[in-house]
């Protein structure tokens, strides 16, 4: 039969490659579009109506592709124009409004000049423009899972086999369940969802168990804050997962699988709906795939909102149409999963890694990364840093190298202070341990967790207390009340930091804090529970002098948290005839004292930072104090002399 | 749970009665459909009346407990009507830090209302979400499932001013 499967793929890849060749290796120019979330946030579809009316008002038959998000999110939106025979490789712009979207057609389309001015760079090595290769960002980055985004039209399959795409899955049906397993197991492949656990041993352990039908999900119920990974590869390169997915589902005997996307990715879900659909018209899914004898087919289940449904049985009872609560393992779901039958549950990293590792073989692989952790890792950078975006490096890269060479730093010449790594269950790192080597063990040595990959960047402005309450607020509020250490220890903890926060607490609540973070973690059922005190552990550990500060002087030391700070306007500094902070105070708080300076009324201001960023940065007259003791006396009001006529 | 807390319009009671026909033909008697379909009726009527949940249940032959329960302990689900126009303030982690409370503060403060309320013209409504991964537009608000990005308390004013203008100019057609 495998002579068989070759040759039916072959005829599907053919046809997929001679289709990419006819649009990109034509004499026709080619348009691509980055559409992703974050360029639609940052306005692509605005871009994308543009340069479609105005081609069509050109009677311009020239195609307008749609593609994903190639990680530079804090360029979007994003267009890519291919011109052949205009003396330039493909050319990548950002930061492109409907107004230099028009000029691009005007000028390159219709014309000669590339406008190089809006120049991000070339998408090719090349002689003549600089191309994005020769940003710093490149020497580190090593795009495996991200390598189709952005470049391929996600809602074509022939786009994705064009890369290689299925040619995994075919190889794999003409081999046995065995040797893909084995082959999964060599390359050390982890699983990416946050915990690491061997792919291959998971899919063991499935195939192992007896029970039958066998079903096989893919977790992409990504719901860390500050995380984006996921959604990206699902609105990018939904059939990586899918035919990860048939891989797993082949290895562990599974005739039918699920893949849980988040209700708030509503273009995630779209776009993996229709990739399954044209998957299933190839008959890549279905019955008897490529001809084999190996049948298998795939639905998706949108999550409601719940974190907790994360954490693999409480997916399970979600699909299965129950609250989403964990239940004690064992029995794990490889012998009792979904339906109470044996399941394997991978994250969407994971199952995106699973074709390219049997395309090109473990070993290949297993070349990459730390010697405990194979591959890549892929990160969602935000918060305080310049390059915004998603970012994919080997294992056993430094923090430092990602924030500072990929991220290029913090913006505004500020201070780093920490970095906070794999959401509410991991922890903040500060400057002393950025030269740590990226793994899952390095890092949980640290206190923190890879998690499954948010990484928030923090500096001097960010309040590490307040970050530790933010975070035990959010688990808290999605615990899901099963167990008494989650769902009575989060609330004890989050009362004391709210108090810290206020200037309430005494010294004596740190030890209670440290306690009932320990106890939290050793007793709480699954994994949201024992993580959630994490970052409150790490940012005891690291900063205790800011807890210290709100505790004994009630005042906090990057001047956020709301009680304690107040905004003040110098006197000396203001400009007295300029109004900015006046008119563009939300509250009106904001008067004129008696010398003619600007002063805020303190009981009518409502902290909202706007009046700081009105003030004209040649004044920078405004500033926040801290604690509110050393808050200088306010100015009474400038006495206006009414007019007498 | 008889009684609803909002009364219904007609056309909310026709959409009703017109979704649960439908429901039948469409979802069979097993619990794992429960999600599905009071998705299905939500996007459909906007929110979840007591009289629909208890449709469902009666579809599914579950008991009408099992589907309050799932409808509370989900924060997709929603008990109370819909304004013409949802707002939803992202409180992931870089809109914390971008300052997304000052940004719920500012839409509380000029709606008047609290998150997960609806203003009783039923206008605007008000919620916050956790991440909704545009995390590099923080902070990040998301109007009628259209994504703004870098809000602030001057923008949610000019947001609002844009939807008034809006609207007079509709009245005065």
């Amino acid at each position: 039969m495998s002579p068989d499967i070759a040759s039916t793929f072959e005829q599907i890849r053919e046809r997929a490659h001679s289709q990419w060749e006819q649009l990109f290796k034509g004499d026709k120019p080619v348009i691509t579009v980055g559409t992703a979330t974050c360029g639609r946030a940052a306005g692509a579809l605005d871009v994308l109506n543009t340069i479609r009316k105005q081609l069509e008002a050109e009677h311009l038959d020239i195609p307008v592709i749609e593609v994903g998000c190639m990680g530079h999110c804090y360029a979007e939106p994003l267009v890519a124009i291919f011109k052949p025979g205009g003396g330039y490789p493909p050319l990548l712009y950002g930061y492109v409004t409907p107004e230099i979207a028009e000029l691009l057609v005007r000028d390159y389309i219709l014309g000669e000049d590339p406008c190089l001015e809006f120049l991000l760079g070339a998408l090719e090595p090349n002689e003549i423009v600089p191309s994005i290769y020769d940003l710093p960002r490149f020497a580190y980055e090593k795009p495996i899972l991200l390598e189709n985004c952005g470049r391929i039209d996600p809602t074509k399959i022939d786009h994705y086999i064009a890369h290689n795409g299925y040619s995994g899955l075919a190889k794999a049906l003409q081999t046995n369940p065995e040797s893909i397993i084995g082959e999964i197991e060599k390359s050390g492949l982890r699983g990416r969802g946050g915990a690491g656990f061997p792919t291959g041993k998971k899919w063991q352990l499935c195939r192992n168990a007896e029970a039958k039908p066998k079903y096989i999900v893919c977790n992409a119920d990504e719901g860390d804050p500050g995380a984006f990974m996921d959604r990206s590869i699902l609105e990018s390169d939904p059939h990586s997962v899918i035919e990860g997915l048939i891989i797993a589902g082949y290895a562990v005997g599974a005739g039918s699988g699920y893949i849980y996307v988040r209700a708030e990715y509503p273009l995630a879900n779209e776009r993996a709906k229709a990739a399954l659909d044209q998957a299933r018209d190839l008959n890549l899914i279905g019955n008897n795939i490529l001809g084999s004898d190996f049948s298998f087919d795939l639905q998706i289940f949108q999550g409601s909102g719940a974190f907790v449904c994360g954490e693999e049985t409480a997916l399970i009872a979600s699909i299965e149409g129950k609250p989403g609560l964990p239940s004690y393992r064992p029995p794990f779901p490889a012998n009792e999963g979904l339906f109470g039958k044996p399941t394997t549950i991978n994250n969407v990293k994971t199952l995106a890694s699973v074709p390219r590792i049997i395309e090109r073989g473990a070993e290949w692989y297993s070349g990459i990364g730390t010697e405990k952790t194979k591959g890549t890792a892929v990160f969602a950078l935000a918060g305080k840093i310049v390059n915004t975006g998603l970012t994919e490096v080997p294992m056993g890269t430094s923090l430092r190298d990602v924030i500072f060479s990929i991220g290029s730093g913090i913006p505004g010449g500020k201070k780093f202070k920490a970095v906070q790594i794999g959401g509410p269950s991991g922890g903040c790192l500060p400057e002393s341990e950025l030269d740590r080597p990226i793994d899952f063990d390095s890092l949980r040595e640290a206190g923190s967790m890879m998690g499954s990959g948010g990484m928030v960047v923090l500096d001097e402005d960010d309040c590490m207390v307040d970050m530790a309450r933010y975070f035990l607020e959010f688990t808290q509020g999605e615990s899901c009340g099963k167990c008494t250490p989650c769902r009575l220890g989060t609330r004890q903890m989050l009362e004391i930091l709210n108090s810290i926060t206020k200037g309430e607490a005494g010294i004596e609540v740190l030890d209670t804090l440290k306690n009932l973070a320990m106890d939290i973690k050793e007793s709480a059922l699954c994994n949201l529970g024992k993580t959630a005190p994490n970052p409150v552990l790490t940012t005891l550990r690291y900063f205790r002098d800011e807890y210290e500060a709100h505790i004994n002087e009630k005042r906090c030391p990057a001047r956020s948290c709301y009680n304690l700070m107040a905004y003040y306007i110098v006197p000396a500094k203001c400009q007295k005839s300029c109004d900015a902070c006046v008119g563009t105070c939300t509250v009106e708080a904001i008067y004129q004292g008696k010398t003619g300076a600007k002063v805020i009324d303190q009981s009518k201001c409502v902290k909202c930072n706007t009046c700081m960023e009105a003030c004209p940065p040649e004044y920078n007259a405004i500033t926040k104090i801290s604690p509110l003791s050393e808050l200088p006396e306010a100015l009474p009001p400038l006495e206006v002399k009414k007019n007498e006529d | 749970m008889t009684k609803e807390q909002f009364d219904l319009t007609e056309e909310e009671k026709e959409k009703i009665r017109s979704f649960l026909d439908h429901a039948a033909t469409v979802f069979s008697k097993n619990q794992s459909n429960l999600i599905p379909a009071l998705q299905a009726a939500q996007n459909k009527i906007g929110y979840l009346p007591t009289v629909v949940m208890e449709g469902i249940a009666e579809l599914l032959g579950i008991p009408s407990v099992d589907v309050y329960s799932v409808v509370t302990f989900y924060n997709q689900f929603r008990l109370n009507p819909p304004g013409r126009h949802s707002i939803r303030v992202c409180m992931g982690t870089a809109c914390h830090v971008g300052g997304g409370q000052i940004i719920l503060d500012a839409w509380r403060r000029r709606l008047n209302i609290d998150k997960r309320q609806t203003t009783p013209d039923r206008e605007f409504d008000l919620d916050t979400v956790a991440c909704v991964g545009c995390c590099s537009m923080a902070p990040v608000t998301i109007i009628n499932n259209e994504v703004h990005g870098k809000i602030s308390p001057t923008r949610v004013d000019g947001i609002l001013l844009q939807y008034q203008i809006a609207k007079e100019k509709e009245e005065n057609r």
